[in-house]
């Protein structure tokens, strides 16, 4: 049954077409036809790229036959529209790029086309990566999939309600203070962020180059662990990819964290979350330790500055790499009397506000007079920030945390700014420090003002490059516990999905 | 390293009107560097061709397009710079440089700001009344090239008035050199003989073709002047839009006139921007900003810092070959050839190999010069060569030489020989003059006997010269050279002729 | 830390933004509490501590100097809000840069 394919995990999919049980074409045409009935409610898709989907189905197809055998075989890949894949409208979710057709693609897109994934079509984000709920979007709304008032969370919105509706197998998306990870733990999937440099950024619209990183949004850490294997590695086209060995994740995924040590941390344990959301961390972290690990107290006491420091440098990065937006060479152009008109009046007419609010601060903590009181203050405290972790690793193997502070909010219950900000406050210091960092489902708690349980997510963060420990740690916890199965997603939830029950 | 205080050329103080007034001049050089691709990616660097057909995601400024920085542009600055004894810090970086204009595919220059591949150094120049100066380098760091822009719609194709504008990328991307002077300079000679300078160590060492027509150099000129013997420096006018080494040096002297001028009439002179107008020979003010750029340089975070191991930076300095200056001061301070002479043989940086080599076999500099500049030159320019052939050697050359020096063989003889010591044919020039007996004799008794015989064979020609008529002489010459069968060294006839006859 | 005054209407001519009135007002008042938020960072001492280049400690990540197949003139074109005879046509461009 068309369903039963659509449900399958990538890794079982790869494993069936590499057999020839099930062909990559069957899977595409299953995909279309299940996309087409829900995405008019979910809106994780931007553009359907069905032609690119069949032709790549068929070269798999024809690969296969041909006796190879790829890792990623006929698996059903949903893009961020922030990366380029050439002949499909890339948007960034921003007026400005509305209409614009990518004549690259980008190298971690390739490699998982390679490696025999098949692209559904571009999904939906806060424009230009800037947001925390998938609302800063210009082209279009998505629906968290578990609740359609609520968000999917962001920036990788798009690609999170893709994956846990079942549109996707696979969800690229990318992460630069948050934005896999949080939307993840809001649509009860898993969402991956690796170590800064391990994936290239060649492709990939720049929101903050020292922090954005692509990484993979999936249903199990095994099919998050084959999309990563498939896309990490040195690129010579980025000058910041690490040219270090990458080691398969794929092959360590264990069910035993004995002898592992988990920090947890103080500072975020005096927060109270709400005592049910509280319960639910208090839980996660028994659970760790019933599997093995032990548990370990360790501080971060500059974790409080990391919204400050990061809503400096990421802003400072990307008033300067949107500057390209200008109405000169693609994109939009609204004409002016001359060119300075032009831009104004382009950029004006193109960026959203929380783009202008983030290129308006940024422009002006680079700002003469103002450059060493904001930026290079920031890029200090950043140092700080970076030293506490590595410090704190010194006590423990990986640190659990929440991978944010509240489950998914309704639509448009956040207006000010900052409140948005908030929502990143335990994904953000992981970025600045570049560590690799996993969100997990750990569980279900009610919202403040909803009835129907929302996911909650559990973030795993290890040492730099220490991906492979870090899934293995992910992997043992999420078969252990398989909160992911107590619900099943409400939107299109009479096509898929049954509740498997709690284990 | 020391650094030496410049001295003013000795021209001294320029154009005075009444007062003695010093120019200052720095300049500030673009070089475009002759790589195979451009700075941050792999599209050709080549002058010309259709427009933006050399162009990627890169240097189009694409969304998601990233830099990756050129290892041979890195290397051609830093020799520039161990070239006229810049230091090259262990540590550098390159930065953005933030504003919009259209040639700017992301509105964002990759430059460098306070990490400069080299800093300091010193240029040496000569001048052509054969006085020398020198202009102290304040940095040469690498930047990227913008694209380029041609004005529409208005009459002279010129910025204002034109109604649109049309964009090429081709050169977006190209690796850039900039070289900022101190301002040493004192006159527009000077400027031009830095140029000179710059032009000839780049060009030698392979980093740029220095081209001002094809754009591969472009230079703005700092001017200011003050009263001769102040040390406070006056107010300084950009000068823009010199086109060749003529203009920057018209340019200069016409906008150093203009301050003068201006403030010999109770002028001020204003800071600003002044384009070079070469049609009428004047400078203009350019429409001034009201508030000058504020760039917002920041470390680029889409690259890594460089850094540059003691090791390697002396091993690339102790590879290079002699600066042009030093071959110049050499010919002319150790070799005592004339100024002139040494300017023109500086331009061929392989002729210094020969002429050492030369030297050493004893001839002397000054013939061996008077070779290179003469019939090598001419040969090398007939068959299109930047430098002589590989069969043309150096024993072989200077043996030829000496012979010469001695006056063993006529010019007429050398003439026919030289070919055939440039194609390798004779490599033993004197035992050939031998075996041909193409020997001139400087034997004075054996021409002397020629030369008594037709004095008293032509007693009516002699008898004319004593009375003034020179041209007489020349046949008296000629018959020598015959009896002698073209062998007497026609300078030794000429004077034992002039004894014989007397008085002359 | 200098005090958080943001002038808007700088910084958005800086970053080539048109603003409205109403605009100016609004983001005057958001990015002045973000900047207020953001103040917090005084109380970190940094003295001891260098900026952050890189996290991670890349040097030298150079390519070499090798031609590598550009994009046809189409794909370079076919973006262009304005194109002609090959070039990007742009609106009259008031001073020099």
């Amino acid at each position: 049954m068309a369903d039963s394919l659509i449900e399958m995990t990538a890794a079982e999919t790869a494993r069936k077409v590499n057999a020839r049980e099930r062909s990559a074409r069957e899977i595409v045409d299953a995909t279309f036809e299940h996309v087409r009935r829900i995405d008019g409610e979910v809106g994780a898709f931007l553009t359907l790229t069905e032609e690119i989907a069949r032709t790549q189905a068929d070269r798999v197809d024809a690969r296969i036959a041909a006796g190879e055998r790829l890792p990623l075989a006929g698996v059903a890949l949903a893009v961020k529209d922030n990366m380029c894949l050439r002949g499909t409208q890339t948007t960034a979710g921003s007026k400005i790029l509305e209409g614009w057709n990518a004549p690259y693609t980008a190298t971690a897109v390739q490699r998982i086309i390679d490696a025999g994934a098949i692209p559904i079509g571009k999904t939906n984000l806060d424009e230009f990566a800037m947001g925390s709920s998938c609302e800063n979007s210009a082209l279009g709304v998505t629906r968290n999939p578990y609740d359609a008032q609520r968000v999917p969370g962001g920036s990788s919105g798009g690609s999170a309600a893709a994956v846990a509706s079942y549109e996707s197998m696979i969800g690229l998306g990318s992460d630069t203070g948050g934005s896999i990870r949080e939307p993840a733990a809001f649509c009860n999937i898993i969402g991956f962020k690796p170590t800064y440099g391990r994936v290239s950024r060649y492709g990939l619209i720049a929101f903050a180059s020292s922090l954005d990183q692509i990484g993979p949004l999936a249903r199990t850490v095994e099919d998050a662990a084959l999309a990563y294997d498939a896309i990490a590695g040195h690129d010579p086209m980025d000058a910041t990819s690490v040219d270090v060995p990458h080691e398969s994740t794929a092959t360590n995924l264990g069910e035993s964290l004995k002898g592992l040590r988990v920090g947890v941390v103080k500072e975020y344990r005096a927060k109270s979350l709400g005592s049910a959301i509280d319960d639910v961390y208090a839980k996660a972290y028994a659970d760790l330790e019933k599997l093995g690990a032990e548990i370990v107290e360790i501080g971060l006491p500059t974790a409080d500055y990391g919204i400050a420091t990061y809503y400096l440098i990421a802003p400072a990065e990307c008033s300067s790499n949107l500057a390209r937006f200008d109405g000169v060479r693609y994109g939009l152009r609204i004409e002016g009397n001359d060119m300075t008109e032009t831009y104004d009046r382009t950029r004006a007419a193109g960026f959203g506000p929380e783009v202008k609010r983030r290129i308006l601060i940024g422009t002006h903590a680079l700002s003469s007079g103002y450059y060493d009181a904001y930026y290079l203050k920031a890029q200090k405290a950043r140092t700080k920030i970076a030293a506490d972790f590595e410090n704190a690793f010194g006590a423990c193997d990986v640190i659990a945390a929440p991978a944010a502070a509240a489950p998914a909010f309704r639509l448009g219950a956040k207006s000010d700014p900052y409140s948005m900000y908030l929502m990143d406050y335990y994904t953000i210091p992981v970025s600045l420090a570049g560590l690799p960092s996993i969100s997990v489902p750990c569980g279900w708690a009610q919202p403040e003002d909803g009835d129907a349980e929302m996911p909650l997510g559990l973030q795993l963060t290890a040492p730099l490059f220490g991906e492979r420990l870090l899934l293995g740690a992910a992997h043992a916890y999420e078969i252990a516990t398989k909160h992911s199965k107590k619900h099943s997603p409400r939107i299109g939830s009479g096509v898929v999905g049954r509740a498997l029950g709690v284990s | 390293m020391s650094v030496m205080k410049s001295a003013p050329a000795t021209g001294g103080p320029t154009q005075s009107v009444g007062a003695v007034w010093e120019a200052v001049i720095g300049l500030e050089c673009h070089v475009e560097l002759k790589t195979q691709s451009k700075m941050f990616c792999g599209c050709k660097n080549e002058f010309g061709g259709e427009p933006n057909t050399k162009v990627c995601p890169v240097c189009l400024g694409l969304p998601g397009a990233l830099p990756v920085p050129n290892k041979t542009a890195i290397e051609l600055t830093i020799k520039a710079g161990l070239a006229f004894g810049s230091e090259i810090p262990r540590f550098s970086k390159f930065d953005r440089k933030n504003y919009f204009y259209p040639d700017m595919p992301k509105d964002y220059q990759i430059s460098q700001y306070d990490m400069p591949l080299c800093k300091g150094g010193v240029v040496e120049f000569w001048l052509e009344d054969g006085s020398r100066g020198q202009c102290r380098l304040t940095r040469i760091h690498l930047e990227e090239d913008t694209g380029k822009s041609t004005h529409a719609g208005s009459s002279d194709g010129r910025l204002s008035g034109s109604t649109y504008s049309l964009v090429d990328f081709n050169r977006a991307g190209v690796p850039l050199m900039e070289c900022v002077s101190e301002p040493d300079i004192r006159t527009a000679e000077e400027a031009v003989a830095y140029l000179e300078t710059l032009k000839r160590t780049f060009v030698q060492l392979g980093v740029s073709d220095v081209k001002m027509e094809e754009g591969s150099l472009r230079c703005d000129a700092n001017v200011s002047i003050r009263p001769a013997g102040s040390a406070t420096l006056g107010t300084k006018t950009e000068i823009k839009n010199m086109n060749s080494f003529k203009s920057v040096r018209l340019a200069i002297e016409s906008e150093i006139t203009r301050q003068i001028e201006l403030l010999e009439s109770g002028g001020r002179i204003v800071q600003e921007t002044r384009g070079w107008d070469e049609g009428a020979g004047i400078t203009h003010a350019q429409r001034s900003k009201e508030e000058a750029h504020d760039y917002r340089y920041f470390p680029d975070p889409d690259l890594v810092p460089l850094e540059f191991e003691a090791a390697w930076i002396d091993e690339l300095r102790s590879n290079l070959p002699a600066p042009p200056f030093k071959r110049y001061v050499r010919y002319v301070d150790e070799y005592e050839l004339p100024t002139k002479s040494a300017a023109q043989l500086v331009e061929n940086p392989v002729w210094e190999v020969l002429l050492d080599g030369a030297v050493r076999r004893g001839v002397k500099p000054k013939s061996y010069a008077n070779l290179l500049l003469g019939d090598v030159a001419k040969k090398q320019n007939e068959e299109g060569l930047s430098e002589p052939v590989a069969t043309f050697t150096i024993p072989a050359s200077s043996e030829f030489v000496k012979l010469i020096e001695q006056g063993t063989i006529t010019s007429k003889a050398a003439k026919e020989i030289f070919p055939r010591i440039w194609s390798g044919e004779i490599t033993d020039p004197a035992e050939f003059v031998k075996r041909e007996g193409l020997a001139q004799s400087s034997d004075r008794d054996e021409i002397k006997k020629f030369v008594d015989e037709v004095v008293t064979a032509n007693a009516d020609a002699v008898a004319e010269i004593r009375k003034g008529k020179d041209r007489a002489l020349q046949f008296l010459l000629g018959q020598v050279m015959k009896a002698s069968r073209g062998k007497a060294n026609p300078a030794l006839v000429n004077e034992l002729l002039r004894e014989a006859i007397g008085g002359g | 830390m200098a005090s958080p005054d943001l002038d808007v209407r700088y910084v958005a001519k800086l970053a080539r933004i048109a603003l409205t009135d109403e605009e100016a007002r609004t983001y005057g008042v958001q990015l002045a509490d973000i900047l207020g938020h953001v103040a917090a960072l005084n109380e970190l001492d940094t003295s001891d501590v260098a900026a952050t280049a890189q996290v991670i400690e890349s040097r030298n990540v150079e390519r070499d100097d090798t031609l590598v197949p550009c994009l046809s003139r189409n794909d370079v074109l076919a973006g262009a809000p304005r194109e002609q005879g090959g070039f990007f046509r742009v609106p009259r461009i008031i001073g020099e840069p």
